[in-house]
């Protein structure tokens, strides 16, 4: 991978950037009460006294994110901390009812681990993570239901959120890019979080400095809540080349915290270090610190599902594919779940250039997914049949697949009902021949004069006077003879 | 006379129906409407709720059901969540707050039978030693000094509980500790009071304070009442995850126990210079009684404990200024409209708190602030934990310790206000008990030179209330206090 730097006036800069990702749990209650956690429901009707902060009440902790935030521990290779704690991070905000944020700030659940990110060259790095821990999730603020009120919904306060800290390890917006896809397809095939930035359930702060070669670490800013991984790796680019700016200037960068404002493509300042809130950290005590069980980490590291890296060296060795098809296929598990059903007892690599070309291409354009997808794996499955054992030839099964789109039927049905099976009859294939050859005189002389390139204008004739049905092996072999 | 009832004679009047639940109710209810304009130790009294619960004890009694506490009038004090009834904490921002749930404890009280007489005042979110500090007016000691007409104050912070009982106003309490607050006032009102160990007690329900020490526990006229009120109260609750997961004994029976046997330990660094003769002699004479009822008593080293009531200044406010973040002004307090949000929460926070509040919340802020925080709330926390550590060792060669209550007998309202540390000073004794998280009794033993009452305090192991509550009913049997308050209702 060419190192990624951007030029400045006085050479060339180094991007360095480190990720926090908040990852929404998938559980079905919050992190430390009953309430319920689904995403758009009604303002305020998912919200439990223990959310709303009333006098006396007690959090619990909701064992089921525990195991959430070990299972993404586990996926991420990373160490799990037996013993972990929970502290209150106290500022005063509307929509955070009790006046602090029960959060993991000295001892977190999970320690350090690894990502490993594939680069659009082939070539794969190692990103550090540094630790994940477990917090609660604000309510929101709705500036804009009335003129000069301020609505407050409780619906998402205290909801799970695992935050996910990178190490500084990452050198350019397109790494940054590739973390975020592997840490979400990760996240989604552990079911711990379903990766969807649009809803907010997967948001990242980006730190940012720049350097220049061989330097240790300059100043950093951090650039909060940006929400899709585009603006990710725009606001990356936006903040290296002001960062740049200023130091080519001669002034310094100051610690801050900045926002992405995707209209103009640049970061502005939110709150100076000065300005930084001191959130008098303290370990909560209406929580006994969180012991895990052994027993209980290895019961959930067996109940893991194979995860990408490990499916993706699977469908390298046992279907033979390349790295690049793997890398596709394992990109979200229901298309390796789909592919490997199609795979089963077929071409292998026939399979996955199907997936990859033609079924690929018509979910774009329908603006399907693969749960949704017209085309079952057994349907697609059937095509290659048909195509394997000379039913139908290649370019016969692409219009049956469009039909299969367009109408769901199963391609067995389409083939008999449009007649398409393709012709095997050498009888048949032999006077086709004959006829084509019989009308055109003049090229059959050109050719025998040693115009052997005719031969493709040939088949072409036959194949069109046979409506596309004949078996190209077949026509081949009675045009040689034929003009032998 | 209802007056005169103990719990368990009131219990076992109901039990062979020499009254009814009703009749003793009406009994208190007026006894509160009698004496409540001067004591003022209720904040709200709910006559209606009471009659009805009286019925349905009524009704349990005549159907043969009789719990623990069926038809038994109580005081709650006004920190417990009480469902559909006003719960304020003593303070001005959540005058208006009428809970929609009920407290673990003043449940566990419902479900045994207890009939409520309405919720006891105390000092503005129990932060006090006189109740003074209640936004609802200060409470007054039923007892006065011997020709001195000046009105004392009870003890805080559960100051309402304290007077309540021992005006004769209900037949026991529900009181909390964080540091003293339910054995000082017991002490100062000449009743029993008794802090159990940290986890014994749900705290869900109870307006928190410091978190990691408010401790529930009951007031009532003698060690036995405390225990089998105590009996009602504790238990295991999967809400609260500091609650402890342990059966509940018999703690009535601990009572009739003894003491022959038990090594009864002395600290020698509860013996602070100027304290008041009458209290360490108060103390000899009750190591005598327990030397006389067959104990051994030995001189024992609490090393730290100088260092407990400073420590408990760092961490209870801190506590306190993240528990109290939540009253403001956007969802069930009170509030004073801003021009923006930050201006919102200044106004309702400046006139929804008392002086000593704020105080405690500006002290909390700045032990936890950046740069403060390893020296005084995490150096804190390691005395603490040093604390703890002397009484593990010291409950290794004794059983249980014996100590003075508080340093001094009531005194009078208004004294010790212009000086927070001298009001501080009051804890001295009993804070240790709250920072280590074990269990003690403070027990009516004698009067001062003026007439007060005072109290000792017995120290217990963790989850061993049982000996705690054998050594204090043996002092008790032994003191045989028999004094009564200069104001007290007689009906």
């Amino acid at each position: 991978m060419a190192t990624y730097t951007i030029e400045g006036a006085t050479g060339s800069w180094e991007v360095v950037i480190g990720l926090e990702v908040h990852a929404q749990v998938i559980s079905r209650s919050k992190l430390f009460s009953g309430a319920a956690t689904d995403f758009g429901a009604e303002p305020n009707t998912q919200v439990s006294f223990v959310d709303a902060a009333f006098p006396g009440m007690l959090p619990v902790i909701n064992r089921e994110c525990v195991a959430q935030a070990v299972r993404t521990g586990l996926g991420l290779r990373a160490h799990i901390n037996l013993v972990s704690r929970f502290d209150r991070k106290n500022y005063f905000y509307a929509d955070l009812p009790a006046g602090y944020q029960i959060s993991q700030y000295q001892h977190p659940i999970v320690g350090a681990g690894t990502i490993e990110i594939e680069l659009a060259d082939g070539s794969t790095k190692q990103i550090g993570v540094t630790r994940l821990h477990l917090e609660q999730d604000a309510g929101k603020s709705l500036h804009d239901q009335h003129p000069s009120k301020t609505f407050i919904d409780l619906n998402r306060a205290g909801v799970a959120l695992m935050e996910i800290v990178s190490e500084p390890d990452l050198r350019s917006p397109e790494e940054a890019g590739a973390y975020l896809r592997k840490l979400r397809t990760i996240l989604r095939y552990l079911g711990t979080c379903d990766g969807n930035m649009e809803e907010g359930s997967m948001r990242a702060d980006v730190n940012v400095s720049v350097r220049k070669h061989g330097e240790p670490f300059r100043t950093r800013c951090e650039v909060k809540n940006v929400n899709s991984i585009r603006f990710v790796m725009q606001a990356i680019e936006a903040e290296a080349k002001r960062q740049i700016a200023v130091w080519e200037e001669g002034g310094t960068v100051d610690q801050e915290t900045r926002l992405f404002d995707p209209g103009r493509g640049e970061t502005r300042s939110m709150r100076s270090k000065e300005d930084a809130h001191d959130y008098r950290y303290f370990p909560d005590p209406d929580l006994l610190p969180l012991v895990l069980d052994e027993a209980w980490v290895a019961e959930l590291q067996r109940g893991l599902p194979e995860l990408p890296d490990e499916k993706r060296a699977r469908l390298m060795r046992e279907y033979g594919l390349p790295a690049y098809d793997s890398g596709v296929l394992v990109a979200e598990q229901a298309i390796a779940d789909f592919y490997e059903t199609l795979a089963r007892g077929r071409d292998a690599k026939l399979a996955a250039n199907w997936m990859m070309g033609d079924f690929f291409a018509a979910l774009n354009r329908t603006g399907k997914t693969i749960e949704t997808s017209p085309v079952s794996a057994a349907a697609l499955g059937q095509l290659i049949d048909l195509i394997s054992d000379n039913t139908i030839n290649g370019r016969i099964a692409k219009e049956v697949f469009e039909a299969m789109v367009e109408t769901g039927e199963e391609p067995g049905v389409i083939v008999e009902r449009k007649g398409l099976r393709q012709v095997i009859d050498t009888g048949a294939i032999d006077a086709a021949v004959d006829a084509v050859l019989a009308a055109n005189p003049d090229k059959l002389a050109e050719f025998k004069a040693g115009k052997e390139k005719l031969f493709g204008f040939f088949v072409g004739q036959v194949m069109k006077a046979m409506a596309g049905k004949g078996n190209p092996a077949l026509v081949n072999e009675a045009l040689k003879r034929k003009l032998a | 006379m209802f007056s005169e009832l103990t719990l368990v004679a009131a219990r076992d009047g109901l039990r062979r129906k020499q009254f009814s639940a009703r009749e003793l109710t009406g009994a208190f209810l007026g006894a509160i409407e009698a004496l409540n304009p001067r004591l003022n130790a209720f904040i709200t009294v709910t006559p209606e709720l009471a009659l009805e619960h009286a019925a349905a004890a009524d009704a349990a009694l005549a159907r043969g059901e009789q719990g623990n506490l069926t038809g038994i009038p109580l005081a709650i004090k006004d920190l417990f969540c009480t469902a559909g009834v006003r719960t304020t904490a003593g303070s001005r921002i959540l005058e208006h707050f009428v809970p929609p749930y009920e407290s673990t404890v003043s449940a566990n009280l419902l479900r045994d039978g207890a009939v409520f007489l309405g919720k006891a005042n105390l000092d503005e979110f129990a932060m006090g030693s006189s109740n003074m500090t209640s936004a609802f007016g200060a409470v007054t000691n039923p007892w006065t000094r011997q020709g001195d007409n000046a009105p004392l104050v009870p003890g805080g912070s559960s100051g309402g509980s304290a007077a309540a009982v021992a005006a004769r106003l209900a037949l026991g309490a529900t009181a909390t500790d964080t540091g003293g607050s339910i054995r000082q006032p017991a002490s100062f009102c000449g009743i029993a009071g008794m802090k159990p160990t940290y986890g014994r007690c749900s705290r869900w329900g109870i307006v928190a304070f410091a978190s990691s020490l408010d401790q529930a526990g009951p007031v009532a006229r003698t060690v036995e009442d405390c225990a089998i009120l105590l009996t009602s109260m504790a238990g295991h609750d999967p809400k609260d995850s500091t609650s402890a997961d342990r059966p509940v004994p018999d703690f009535a029976a601990a009572c009739r126990r003894g003491v022959k046997g038990l090594r009864i330990g002395v600290p020698r660094e509860y013996r602070s210079e100027g304290m008041p003769p009458e209290i360490e002699a108060l103390w000899q004479q009750g190591l005598g009684w327990l030397r006389e009822q067959g104990a051994e008593i030995v001189d024992v080293s609490l090393p730290h404990t100088k260092y407990g009531l400073a420590t408990y200044y760092i961490v209870a406010p801190a506590e306190a200024s993240s528990n109290l973040a939540r009253y403001d002004g956007v969802r069930f307090t009170s509030r004073e409209d801003g021009a923006d949000l930050t201006e919102l929460y200044e106004k309702t926070r400046a006139a929804g708190f008392g002086a000593e509040v704020k105080r405690r919340i500006m002290i909390g802020t700045y032990v936890l602030s950046a740069g403060y925080y390893d020296a005084y709330y995490l150096r804190a926390q390691k005395v603490r934990a040093l604390i703890l550590k002397d009484f593990t060792d010291v409950f290794r060669g004794v059983d249980a310790l014996v100590t003075p209550t508080a340093p001094s007998a009531a005194f009078a309202q208004g004294e010790r206000m212009d000086d927070p540390i001298k009001m501080y000073l009051n804890d001295v004794f009993t804070v240790p008990a709250n920072m280590s998280g074990i269990p003690g009794l403070s027990v009516p033993a004698g009067l001062d030179a003026q007439g007060l009452p005072l109290g000792l305090q017995v120290l217990g192991r963790p989850f061993d209330e049982e000996t705690v509550f054998a050594v204090g009913a043996a002092l008790e049997r032994a003191a045989g206090f028999a004094a009564l308050p200069s104001m007290r209702a007689e009906v």
